[in-house]
C-alpha cells in the first residue's frame, strides 16, 4: 500500500460550544475511518457537505494530525510526524484544490507560482522545464508570463493540477477539482486526469460530491456520512447494487438529462 | 395564449464586446422556461435584464422586454422598483450572500410584506411564518428568530423560496437555485419550487447550467452560446432529439452514471470556432 489510514478519528474544537473557563469541549469530525490506496490506483471519496471527505483527504495528506489512529505513508509511519520530518516527503503527496482562484496567489505570475513548487523541491525551475509541465496540463507557453486573473477557470484549474504534478508525486488528493467548471472544461480536466494518472502511477484521492463524475474517473469509491465510511468498494459493484439505504438515496437524488415524469416525487 | 414575458430581440453589450445578440423568446402563463448554458452564455444576463438590475457598465443596445404587455425597458426606474418583488421575483442562487447576515430571518421575510403589501408588523410576522409552513421549515416560529448563519444551506434557501413567492408574483425567476446544495437537498428544494409554481401558477425562468435539473423542472428550453439563442422548444424533444449540434455536444460532455461506458468528449473546437464565426456575423 502507498498510502494507509488506519482507524483514524479526527477531533476539533467545537466552536459552537461556549465556554468560560477550561477546556473547549471536542467534536469528532471523522470517526474510526480505514482507508488504503495502492500505487496508480484512483479512489472516490464522496459524501454531502459535512461528510468528512474533505478531513479524511487532508489527513491523508498529514496537513491534519489525527487524534487517534495511524497514518502510513509508503511503510513509513507518519501519523504525529513532525513537519523536519515530512519535508522530504511532501515533493511525493500533492493536493489540488477546488478554487484554483484563491489558491493560487494573485500577485505572482503562473511562471512564478510553479517555479517557486520546483525550486522547493530542489528541481529544475528553469523556463523551459516549466514550459514543459504547462505543455503536458494542455496550456500555452506564453501562459508563464500570465497572471491567474488573465486566465480562463478550466485553465486556472490546468494550472493548480500543474503545480501538483510538476513535483512528480506518488500520491494526489483532488478536492472537488471540477465542481466550479462547465461541462465541456469538465471533460477536458478529467481526461486530463486521466492521462496523468496512467503517465505517473498516480494515487489518486478523489473528492466530490458528483457520483456522476466519480463514477466515470474511480476504479473505488468510499462513501462518508457523518465523519463514517459508510460503504465501498468497486464503483461499478456500488452503483449496480448500493449495499446501503443511503447510498441508493445519492445516487437516485440525481438528476439526468432526460425527461423522467415522477421522479421528482419520487 | 398571450405571453407573460416576451423579450424580442434583445441586445446588449459591455466593454469588451457584445454579450447578447437578438434574443427572442417568450415564456407563457404558469410555464416553466430553462434557459441553459455554460458560462459566458448570457443566460443571467437575460436573467438580469428582466430584473433591471444589469451591472454598471452593461447597456442594453436594443430590444424589448414584454411583461404582460409592458415594455419593462421603458419603464421609469421607480415604476420598475413597484414591479420588482411585487409582480417579479428573484431566487438567487447563493443564500448566504443574499441574505444579511446581521438581520433576523423574521425581519428580512416581512420586510416585502410590511413595505410593499402595508401589512403592520403583526400581520407581517403570522403571514412569514404560514409562508415558512408552506416551504416545510418546521418550527417557523423558532426560525424566524435565527440569524441567516445558523441555518442550513437547504433552510436557507427555503427561506429565499417563500421570499420569492412572499406577494404572489406573476413571474419568478429562479438564477441556479439549487447549484450550492447536496444532491439530495437539491431534488427536496426542486421539488418544492415546482409544487409552489403549480401552486401558485407562477410563471418561472429558470436559468442552470444543468441539463438534468431542467430535464426534471422545466417545460421548454432556451439553449444559448455566446449570447445567442441556438436552440429552443419543448425539454422532452430536445433532450431527445437535440436538433443544433452545440446541444448534442452538451450532452455528450455531460457525465451520466447510467452510462459509464460513455466517453466524455467536450465541447469539439471545431465546433466553437463554428460558433463563434455564426455568433459573430
Amino acid at each position: 500500500m502507498l498510502i494507509e489510514a488506519r482507524n483514524i478519528s479526527l477531533d476539533v474544537p467545537d466552536m459552537s460550544h461556549q465556554v468560560l473557563i477550561g477546556h473547549r469541549r471536542k467534536l469528532r469530525i471523522l470517526k474510526n475511518v480505514s482507508i488504503a490506496l495502492k500505487k496508480g490506483e484512483t479512489v472516490g471519496l464522496v459524501g454531502e457537505s459535512g461528510s468528512g471527505k474533505t478531513s479524511l483527504g487532508r489527513s491523508l495528506l498529514r496537513l491534519h494530525e489525527p487524534s487517534e489512529g495511524q497514518i502510513l505513508f509508503d511503510g513509513q509511519d507518519i501519523t504525529h510526524a513532525s513537519a523536519a520530518e515530512l519535508k522530504p516527503l511532501r515533493r511525493r503527496m500533492q493536493m489540488i484544490f477546488q478554487d484554483p482562484q484563491s489558491s493560487l496567489n494573485p500577485r505572482h505570475t503562473i511562471g512564478s507560482i510553479l517555479a517557486t513548487a520546483l525550486k522547493l523541491n530542489g528541481m529544475d525551475a528553469s523556463d523551459k522545464s516549466i514550459a514543459a509541465v504547462l505543455d503536458r496540463v494542455g496550456l500555452p507557453s506564453s501562459a508563464i508570463r500570465r497572471y491567474p486573473h488573465q486566465l480562463s477557470g478550466g485553465q486556472r484549474q490546468r494550472v493548480g493540477i500543474a503545480r501538483a504534478v510538476a513535483l512528480k508525486p506518488d500520491f494526489v488528493v483532488a478536492d472537488e477539482i471540477v465542481s466550479g467548471l462547465d461541462v465541456s472544461t469538465q471533460a477536458q480536466v478529467l481526461d486530463l486526469l486521466k492521462g496523468l494518472r496512467s503517465e505517473m502511477g498516480l494515487a489518486l484521492a478523489f473528492i466530490s460530491h458528483d457520483l456522476s463524475v466519480v463514477r466515470s474517473l474511480c476504479e473505488r469509491v468510499v462513501i462518508m456520512k457523518g465523519g463514517e465510511i459508510i460503504e465501498e468498494g468497486g464503483t461499478a459493484e456500488v452503483f449496480a447494487a448500493p449495499r446501503t439505504a443511503f447510498t441508493r438515496t445519492l445516487i437516485d437524488s440525481i438528476p439526468l438529462p432526460e425527461v423522467r415524469p415522477g421522479w421528482l416525487d419520487s | 395564449m398571450s405571453p407573460v414575458i416576451d423579450i424580442r430581440n434583445l441586445s446588449a453589450r459591455s466593454a469588451v464586446g457584445p454579450i447578447l445578440r437578438d434574443v427572442s423568446l417568450s415564456v407563457n402563463a404558469g410555464e416553466v422556461m430553462a434557459l441553459v448554458g455554460e458560462s459566458g452564455a448570457g443566460k443571467s444576463t437575460i436573467a438580469k435584464a428582466v430584473l433591471g438590475i444589469l451591472p454598471a457598465g452593461i447597456e442594453v443596445t436594443g430590444g424589448n422586454i414584454f411583461f404582460e404587455g409592458t415594455d419593462l425597458l421603458a419603464l421609469s426606474p421607480a415604476r420598475l422598483r413597484d414591479m420588482l418583488g411585487v409582480r417579479i421575483a428573484l431566487i438567487p442562487q447563493d443564500p448566504l450572500t443574499s441574505l444579511n447576515p446581521a438581520r433576523r430571518i423574521g425581519d428580512q421575510l416581512t420586510d416585502g410584506l410590511r413595505l410593499r403589501a402595508g401589512m403592520n408588523r403583526k400581520r407581517a410576522f403570522d403571514r412569514a411564518m404560514s409562508l415558512l409552513n408552506d416551504v416545510h421549515i418546521r418550527e417557523p416560529e423558532r426560525v424566524l428568530k435565527r440569524y441567516p448563519h445558523e441555518l442550513s444551506g437547504g433552510m436557507r434557501q427555503r427561506v429565499l423560496i417563500a421570499q420569492a413567492f412572499s406577494l404572489n408574483p406573476h413571474v419568478i425567476i429562479a438564477d441556479e437555485p439549487t447549484t450550492a446544495l447536496d444532491v439530495t437537498v437539491q431534488k427536496q428544494v426542486l421539488r418544492l419550487i415546482r409544487d409552489m409554481q403549480r401552486e401558485h401558477k407562477t410563471t418561472l425562468l429558470f436559468v442552470t447550467h444543468d441539463l438534468g435539473v431542467v430535464a426534471q423542472i422545466c417545460d421548454r428550453m432556451t439553449v444559448l452560446y455566446g449570447g445567442k439563442v441556438l436552440e429552443q422548444g419543448f425539454t422532452a424533444q430536445i433532450l431527445k432529439n437535440p436538433q443544433s449540434p452545440y446541444t448534442r455536444a452538451l450532452l455528450a460532455a455531460s457525465p451520466r452514471y447510467d452510462q459509464p461506458e460513455q466517453s466524455l468528449e467536450p465541447v469539439p473546437e471545431a465546433l466553437i470556432a463554428e460558433l463563434q464565426r455564426e455568433i459573430s456575423a
